[in-house]
């Protein structure tokens, strides 16, 4: 297979006039840039700042609930820390964190020398930052920023509104647009880009999972943006969508957004099982079991996704067709789950396996997005959820996919893919810090509140009865040890930019996949001639 | 410039060519499921009232008024029809049933009464808007005459008594034995203005 060969004359023409040969610098550089490495990085950075402001919301709301008892903020202010802190982890951290790991790798993985849109991805980059930076702003406004969820259920986000209304929906506006020209640039380079010989079920499974994701965003992200339009004018120009005095119905807010909001969880948690199916191989040596029925079962797993929304509504008072029909599909959706967490499980089965530190998290990942899978479960027992609804075994529950599911499996990645992206070799021992403190807290940190929930502590409340004392104060001693353990993360990625051991063309011997064919770190161009792939 | 380069040249630009208008098709298609997902979240609007009228599921019942051609009244049954207002935040009405429940049997037609009184200082149009539980017997509840077909117009400090007349359908399922009608009244004043 050739590496990098520069070939001037067919960089000129594969690339229709759009050729950097040589980097502009400074600002402009990652202003202008079209190169898919460039956005890749400023995603993954974008999104790890996010992270740690969405983190910061979340000890405010932590520090409160250390003790029973009003303290710190405000109940006003601390729904707006939930509600913000809700919608900078979905939209600013995990989705940004996999928009970026798209970018960086796609297109290696599949031979092509770069995204196929690169104009439209330096703009549905570009845009986030003032997405971003208008719901932020609203803190400083005099009626403060949202306060009705994340979820921003009608009429609270309508009726009783504090203000913060029309920025909230701009900057939906905004980050949906993003999603949707990063989602159609994922389909398109792969329905397009790929090189000769790579047929689809020759893709990475990566590649196959950030196929599948991207088609869920490109259906759902309009619904998405269809509902905060109607909160709009319904808040704003006197339309009754969700308004009963105009004829509207409130529960029908619910309806659309959890039919988007359904696909939107495996938005979050498809990429991430793309990813240990590529780590876990890797660190196994073998390759990964069952490949064909990991498509099918993604595949499947987004099929379903489109039929399980009422499972969000179960209290709402549907008829009983209703609970059963949306209950039995739920728990359909387990079928595929199980499918997957099976196949990594006879992957390890027998390998030659190692503990670097992609391995370590995804193998929490598997275990840890396992348990959240099975309170899923729980939560889809439509009678059992009358007594769970709303309660912190629901906050446990998606904090266990999303936090130790979708954000272990994006440090796997990070971890994997670093000395590609650097051309350094990490600082071991750090990681392995970052990797243990991280492992213990949010256990610490999350595990505890399935007892809360169970004994009935409700969620989104600033303060609780006296006998949920004791879990909160320990939850909340996790939750800042997982706070500063994250700030080992950031030691570590700008000490692996600034140097360290030379990282080879491959650092793990396991590992597969075109992107370990190119030197370390990636140049700027790769594959401007596409391999060959038998 | 060889021959046989030109000639490999051309055909790169060919592909690229090729590469291109297949790019373009592509992102035309996706936008389409775009655009068509972003109108299925409106139409999902209409969708639903479609939806829950045929079935009754949200506790609506018909806007319209019903006609009473019942051929007989099932004696054997008796169902405790419950009545419950509430205003809406914003409206200073008073606004209660005259009796708080009545028994009927399925088929038999029956009047109940409302009174509303405008408790401010200025002139208010109100609206009733019916919910009835459980959801599934809003289809069963018939209203011949309803005070929530119209608005209710009300000068300061004036009061009104509001006329229901109703039956109940003779197809109620059976283990359905009281139906609790619940009305919200809305100040609509600055929609009629305008």
């Amino acid at each position: 297979m050739t590496t990098d060969v520069i070939d001037d004359q067919s960089e000129h023409d594969s690339h229709d006039g759009e050729h950097h040969d040589h980097k502009m610098t400074g600002l402009k550089r990652w202003l202008y840039t079209t190169n898919h490495k460039d956005i890749g990085s400023m995603y993954l950075w974008f999104s790890f700042i996010m992270f740690l402001t969405g983190g910061v919301m979340a000890l405010v709301i932590r520090a409160e609930l250390f003790q029973p008892g009003l303290q710190i903020v405000e109940p006003d202010f601390f729904n707006q820390m939930t509600t913000v802190h809700g919608l900078i982890m979905v939209f600013g951290a995990i989705m940004p964190a996999f928009t970026g790991l798209a970018n960086w790798m796609i297109p290696m993985m599949v031979g092509a020398p770069d995204m196929a849109l690169p104009r439209l991805n330096n703009w549905s980059f570009w845009i986030l930052p003032f997405a971003f930076a208008i719901l932020l702003s609203s803190f400083f406004m005099e009626s403060g920023a949202p306060n009705f969820g994340w979820t921003f259920y009608a009429p609270l986000s309508t009726t009783y509104s504090n203000g913060s209304t029309a920025f909230f929906v701009f900057a939906v506006h905004i980050m949906g647009i993003s999603s949707i020209m990063g989602a159609i640039n994922i389909v398109v380079t792969i329905m397009n880009m790929r090189a000769p010989g790579m047929t689809y079920m020759k893709m990475p499974l990566f590649v196959w999972t950030f196929f599948i994701t991207a088609y869920l965003l490109i259906a759902v992200m309009p619904v998405l943006a269809g509902t905060v339009t109607m909160v709009l004018t319904d808040t704003y120009f006197g339309t009754s969508f969700f308004d009963a005095a105009g004829g509207g119905d409130p529960v029908m807010f619910q309806h659309i957004f959890w039919f988007f909001g359904h696909p939107e969880v495996y938005i979050m948690i498809l990429p991430a099982f793309g990813i240990v199916s590529t780590t876990i191989p890797a660190f196994s040596r073998k390759p990964l079991f069952g490949y064909t029925s990991m498509v099918y079962a993604t595949a499947s797993i987004a099929f379903l996704s489109f039929i399980v929304w009422a499972h969000h509504m179960f209290t709402t008072g549907m008829p009983l067709f209703g609970e059963l029909f949306f209950m039995y599909c739920t728990m359909l959706i387990a079928v595929p789950t199980g499918v997957k967490v099976f196949n990594w499980a006879a992957t390890m089965w027998r390998g030659s396996l190692s503990f670097e530190t992609p391995m370590l998290f995804s193998i929490a990942f598997v275990i840890l997005f396992t348990i959240g899978g099975f309170s899923g479960l729980m939560l889809a027992m439509t009678p059992v959820d009358f007594q769970y609804h709303d309660t912190y075994f629901v906050v446990a529950h998606f904090h266990y996919v999303l936090v130790t599911g979708s954000l272990f499996s994006i440090f796997a990645g990070a971890y994997y893919w670093l000395p590609k992206w650097t051309g350094y070799m990490y600082n071991d021992t750090l990681s392995k810090w970052h990797f243990w403190c991280s492992l213990i807290s949010v256990n610490l940190l999350f595990f505890p509140m399935h007892f809360l929930g169970l004994a009935g502590m409700p969620r989104r409340i600033p303060d609780y009865a006296l006998q949920f004392a004791d879990f909160n104060k320990w939850v909340s001693i996790g939750g800042f040890a997982f706070g500063i353990s994250q700030l080992i993360f950031l030691v570590l990625v700008i000490k692996c930019i600034k140097g360290g051991e030379k990282a080879p063309m491959k650092p793990w011997d396991g590992a597969e996949g075109l992107e370990w064919t190119v030197p370390s770190p990636a140049p700027y161009h790769t594959f401007t001639t596409p391999p060959k792939i038998d | 410039m060889t021959n046989g380069e030109s000639q490999n040249k051309l055909s790169k630009q060919a592909q690229a060519k090729t590469h291109n208008a297949s790019v373009k098709k592509t992102v035309k298609k996706l936008m389409l499921i775009v655009f068509g997902m972003f109108g299925f979240g409106f139409a999902m609007v209409p969708l639903y009232d479609v939806f829950c009228d045929i079935t009754g599921l949200n506790g609506k019942t018909s806007n319209v008024a019903a006609s009473y051609n019942v051929k007989s009244i099932d004696t054997e049954r008796t169902i405790t029809v419950q009545f419950l207002t509430r205003t809406a935040k914003g409206i200073p009405w008073k606004f209660e049933p005259m009796v708080n429940e009545v028994k009927v049997h399925p088929g038999e037609r029956k009047t109940v009464k409302f009174y509303a009184k405008n408790e401010s200082t200025s002139d208010i149009v109100g609206q009733a808007v019916p919910s009835v539980s459980p959801g599934r017997a809003a289809v069963y509840f018939q209203k011949i005459e309803c005070f929530c077909f119209n608005s209710q117009p009300l000068k300061a400090s004036e009061d009104v008594e509001m006329g229901l007349q109703f039956y109940v359908d003779l197809d109620i399922p059976d283990d359905v034995s009281t139906i609790t009608l619940s009305y919200t009244l809305y100040d609509i004043t600055s929609s009629v203005d305008s």
